[in-house]
């Protein structure tokens, strides 16, 4: 098993028709994911790489029966996308796209309120469960089917963390990319639940980085509700205050998300600490070993 | 992104927000001139830089006549103001806001901000005015009272009475804090602010309310819709080094050591700074190029990070995911050939054909140290900034 992508996921691409939204579909595909149509607004009844286009996702979802999409479409145009997806029901929404301006991303988490619709990113790498269903932009073969669930905030160092994981012959269940915006989608305690209720899922790695009060919240989550081990690594440790670190939610604003804050919190609740990044599979390694 | 308090106050005006009279001045004989026009006294001239804390550093000065708004607009432009927020280099001042003053009976807080934990946007207000607000926030939170905004309706005058009320604003002024505060909320969401400041916005011993400094913060990711805003950038104000990289797609921060880095991807980007720290080094700064970087983007990167003259050092590390490493590898080589680096390259390439990619540097008669572990990669750069053998 895994958490909210498996096998029978069957996939749209909002964006099919533009250049990285046609390349990552055909990546998915050769992955062996479960890619069954896209959807460009104008370019409804014709075909990339095989697959139908629609107007509209609620096409989309009638003709194929998808229940997740991707979304690739441009940062102004991403918030609408996130937001048509969410109407037409899926269970899953992954959005890719970096860029969005934060006040779209605030009417985006109202709408979704009283969806069942869940939202992964965006600005993030995506979702993938090793050898069953890749959604976004991460190598798919760097990950090996395993026990360990993994959750970042980032996408290069997700990639880094997973090849030390594999490498140690640590296979993942679901790796999750929740983005590095300021507003997202789902978060870690979200997925953190998902991970302790998984029985395929043995230990989670969490990283995070500076910025926000995630990972505190993370921390207070795991000291009440998590059985499971958790591995953490918090990048961001020699980053100054008021300073975006790339991703528009790595700002140490007010004094408040250093990395120091966040390591005491989930020392605190029991999580084990990569002081290094080039650790954290031997971290993994070590904290299974007393496990 | 972050302008001036003169362009602040005007984009606040023009939403209907009571700001004192004045005008931006680049030299003293503009300054007496706008002085003139203002025709009260006393006036007070305020240097215009991206920062904080001008008072104390002598960045406001007050002006009871002509002859003291020109020797006070004389000595403010041209000077290198030091605040607790510039840095011990200070910044030179090219503009300053000669506006009417007035005697103040209170001071408040007034601001806007995205509340990132419940993904909503607060106006926060505070009777303790003028001071740093964070160190309230800090020390008594109690003191700041707060209103979250429920995005699909916006801030509704209700909540303003609250906060008005809360402030203790007197009863035949509530009208005008309440238009205020919805004023601010109103411009925050109309311009895509980041922050929405009014420190301190006052109450006048003649009883009136004024916002008496401003600041306003912009989304940069929203900048493409608010065309307007984005005309007011003032380059002159950033880091020189800052600018060249976002104005070539790639995200750079000037730090204090001299290891140069250049990574892929905002995340493994700090996590490589952290592990030079780590091994004893300093990172000189933050360098993330992005997904797809291009040869020509790594060249600009070099170009960059060697602009920095405390460079000893540069380490380039690349998790080769879409793109692949062979690809990097050649646009590094490209790089380092056109750009001739005088100071030691450490390389580590992993990732997606990282085989081929560390052949092509093996192979290349350039002088670049490739190692394949990231703990590696930072101790050799270490190595390499002391001058010792690598």
């Amino acid at each position: 098993m895994s958490i909210l992508v498996n096998r029978e996921t069957r996939v749209i691409c909002q964006g099919i028709t533009g250049s990285a939204g046609s390349f990552h579909t055909q990546r998915a595909l050769e992955y062996g994911t479960q890619v069954v149509g896209g959807v460009t607004p104008g370019k409804g009844g014709s075909q990339v790489l095989g697959l139908p286009v629609f107007d509209t996702v609620q096409q989309a979802v009638r003709e194929t029966g998808a229940n997740a999409s991707v979304i690739f479409v441009p940062a102004a145009f991403a918030a609408d996308a996130i937001l048509e997806a969410a109407d037409a029901g899926l269970d899953l929404v992954v959005c890719i796209t970096e860029g969005i301006p934060v006040l779209d991303m605030v009417k985006v988490k109202r709408f979704l309120l009283d969806k069942k619709t869940r939202l992964i990113g965006p600005n993030g790498p995506g979702i993938i469960t090793p050898d069953e269903c890749k959604i976004g932009i991460m190598p798919g073969y760097i990950h090996t089917p395993g026990k360990i669930g993994l959750i970042s905030r980032s996408g290069t160092l997700t990639y880094e963390a997973v090849d030390q994981l594999t490498k140690r012959g640590l296979g993942q269940s679901t790796c999750i990319g929740i983005g590095g915006d300021p507003v997202n989608g789902l978060s870690f305690v979200d997925v953190l639940a998902l991970f302790e209720e998984d029985p395929d899922t043995d230990a989670v790695v969490l990283i995070g980085e500076i910025g926000g009060t995630a990972e505190e919240d993370a921390a207070a989550f795991v000291r009440e509700k998590m059985t499971k081990p958790i591995v953490a690594f918090i990048a961001g440790r020699t980053a100054p205050k008021g300073k975006r670190m790339g991703h528009a939610g790595a700002i140490i604003s007010g004094g408040k998300g250093t990395a120091a804050e966040k390591v005491t919190a989930l020392k605190d609740a029991g999580i084990w600490i990569a002081e290094s990044p080039a650790t954290i599979g031997q971290t993994m390694q070590q904290c299974l070993a007393q496990n | 992104m972050n302008i001036h308090e003169y362009q602040a106050k005007s984009i606040l005006r023009s939403h209907g927000m009571m700001v004192p009279p004045g005008e931006v001045a680049e030299t003293p004989d503009e300054a007496v001139q706008i002085a003139r026009n203002l025709k009260q006294f006393p006036v007070v001239i305020k240097a215009q830089i991206h920062a904080g804390g001008r008072g104390k550093g002598g960045g406001i000065l007050l002006a009871q006549d002509l002859d003291q708004v020109r020797s006070a607009a004389d000595r403010i432009l041209g000077m290198q103001l030091i605040t607790h927020q510039t840095g011990p280099e200070g910044k030179l001042v090219r503009k300053v806001l000669v506006e009417a003053a007035f005697e103040i009976e209170r001071e408040f807080y007034l601001g806007v901000a995205l509340d990132r934990a419940s993904s909503r946007i607060v106006v926060m207000a505070s009777a303790e005015g003028g001071v740093e607000i964070e160190e309230v926030a800090a020390q008594t939170p109690e003191k700041i009272l707060r209103e979250t905004v429920d995005p699909a309706i916006g801030l509704q005058a209700f909540q303003a009475r609250k906060l008005a009320y809360g402030l203790g604003i007197p009863n035949e002024l509530i009208r005008d804090a309440v238009r205020m505060i919805l004023t601010l909320y109103e411009t925050f969401v109309t311009c895509d602010c980041s922050l929405a400041e009014i420190n301190p916005l006052v109450l006048t011993k003649n009883n009136q309310l004024l916002a008496l400094d401003a600041k306003l913060n912009f989304d940069d990711n929203a900048l493409s819709r608010q065309k307007q805003i984005a005309g007011m950038r003032d380059v002159a104000e950033e880091d020189p080094r800052e600018l060249e990289a976002s104005e070539n797609g790639l995200s750079y921060v000037s730090l204090d050591g001299n290891i140069g880095c250049m990574v892929n991807g905002a995340g493994l980007a700090m996590a490589t700074m952290d592990l030079i720290k780590l091994h004893g080094g300093e990172p000189a700064n933050f360098l993330d190029v992005g997904g797809g970087a291009s040869a020509e983007q790594v060249t600009k990167a070099f170009h960059i990070i060697l602009a920095d003259p405390k460079i000893q050092a540069i380490l380039v590390n690349i998790f080769g995911g879409i793109m692949k490493c062979d690809v990097i590898a050649a646009g590094i080589l490209e790089a380092a050939g056109q750009t001739r680096i005088p100071v030691p390259l450490v390389v580590r390439l992993e990732g997606t054909n990282v085989e081929l990619g560390r052949k092509l540097l093996a192979e290349s008669d350039l002088d670049i140290i490739a190692v394949e572990g990231l703990a590696e990669a930072a101790q050799k750069a270490v190595d390499a900034a002391r001058g010792g053998p690598v």
